[in-house]
């Protein structure tokens, strides 16, 4: 009998609406308002043996805390499943959803379930930590949720191979999994080509990355008292390439001392990118990181100071999820610095 | 608060498609604030004017993306 452990709004948990989005999480034991319909799926399988209850605003503001307190609540359970909602189009529910299945995951070290309208927020913060089965927008679509979850869970506990996101109904979690093909990718790839002149529907193996859009920065106000600081994607890096920065496909930046040096000196720098023909910059790394043209405005007052270190990176056949992390690695550090403004030279 | 970065870059379409609010052309792909056909007196006064008109990009008040040519 799998031991199975639902989590729901307060809401669906029948204690309120928007009045008690406050409630931190409670213990019921056995199945409550949905839970009927995961225990309907389940059938002679499995037992819906605690439901935790939450508030909304109380999981959506505080959702490492509540997560804990979810954890705490369940462990004297022992389930072997946790299926949370469905949550549909509810944003706050979504994200308490996709917290508590990843809690349960790498807390609790058991499978987890839920499911989500597309235009749920959670959907974008945890399919790629937890699999999320796609709903539709309204809870009218309850029982034919639950069903896809439990019997998709069902695959999780059981440990089979699961298929395409497509086939399986759940939200693609951004991995690569290999798989053997019966043809080879040249006939594959004509035969897509032909569908799409045929204006026929096909399917391409290549998940197109999908870019943030951010609000513009403020501008700085008093350039003369300004610290900027030096960026690339370039590949520079001193030489011997001390943080091992990769050619192609980077994982990491580097940063570099620049602290009192007033052009960029061709000795002591190399480039690792493998993506553009660096000669030109190898003659004078101030063609990609423009020290020397900073320290001068630094000197004659136009900038209050050249940030004393650049960082750079290797932006070729880059992978968008690493790189937003490097990205915001970079970012934070900035910050950390002080720094009011950014130069990012691009290759 | 965000920290105002402007990315100088000789291929304007991918700074816009990744998503960069601020954007201005640099000289080429190989040497993006250097140009290798010039004297180096003549060069380094080229990056200069460069990374002044950087600056002024960085001073700017920008609501969308924008495109320094």
């Amino acid at each position: 009998m799998i031991r199975v452990a639902h989590y729901v709004n307060q809401f669906f948990g029948g204690i309120g609406g928007e009045d008690k989005a406050d409630m931190p999480p409670r213990l019921v034991e056995g199945m409550v308002g949905p839970g009927k319909a995961v225990q309907a799926a389940l059938g002679d399988q499995g037992e819906v043996v605690a439901t935790v209850i939450c508030g909304d605003n109380y999981f959506a503001e505080h959702v490492e805390r509540a997560s804990e307190e979810v954890r705490e609540l369940l462990r004297p359970y022992k389930p072997d499943l946790l299926v949370a909602g469905p949550a549909f189009n509810a944003g706050r529910y979504g994200i308490a959803c996709g917290a508590t299945c990843r809690m349960a995951q790498n807390n609790l070290g058991i499978p987890a379930i839920t499911g989500m309208y597309e235009g749920n927020p959670g959907v974008d913060l945890y399919r790629r930590d937890v699999y999320i089965i796609q709903t539709k927008d309204s809870a009218r679509g309850m029982v034919d949720a639950v069903n896809k979850m439990v019997t998709f869970a069902g695959k999780l506990l059981r440990k089979e191979n699961i298929g395409r996101p497509a086939e399986e109904g759940y939200f693609a979690r951004g991995q690569l999994i290999n798989e053997t093909a019966d043809r080879i990718g040249a006939e594959r790839v004509v035969e897509m080509l032909l569908a799409k002149l045929r204006g026929e529907p096909f399917e391409s193996e290549v998940a197109r990355p999908v870019y943030d859009r951010v609000k513009p920065a403020l501008r700085i106000k008093d350039i003369h008292s300004a610290t900027i600081a030096l960026v690339t994607d370039g590949g520079l890096v001193p030489k011997g390439n001390p943080d091992k920065i990769e050619m192609i496909t980077a994982t990491r930046f580097g940063r570099y001392d620049i602290k009192n040096i007033d052009t960029l000196n061709p000795e002591a720098y190399e480039v690792s990118h493998g993506g553009y023909d660096s000669t030109l910059v190898r003659q004078d790394p101030n063609r990609l990181v423009p020290v020397d043209a900073m320290r001068d405005l630094e000197r004659e007052g136009v900038i209050g100071k050249l940030h004393d270190t650049f960082y750079s990176t290797t932006g070729l056949a880059s992978i968008v999820v690493i790189m937003k992390k490097v990205g915001q690695g970079i970012a934070e550090s900035l910050k950390a610095e002080g720094v009011s403004g950014v130069i990012l030279t691009s290759t | 608060m965000g920290i105002p970065a402007v990315q100088l870059s000789a291929v304007i379409a991918v700074a816009e498609m990744v998503g960069s609010n601020r954007i201005m052309l640099a000289q080429k792909i190989v040497n993006p604030v250097g140009n290798a056909d010039l004297d180096p007196v003549e060069e380094k006064k080229l990056r200069r004017s460069m990374v002044k008109k950087a600056l002024t990009a960085l001073q700017a008040d920008v609501e969308k993306q924008t495109v320094l040519r």
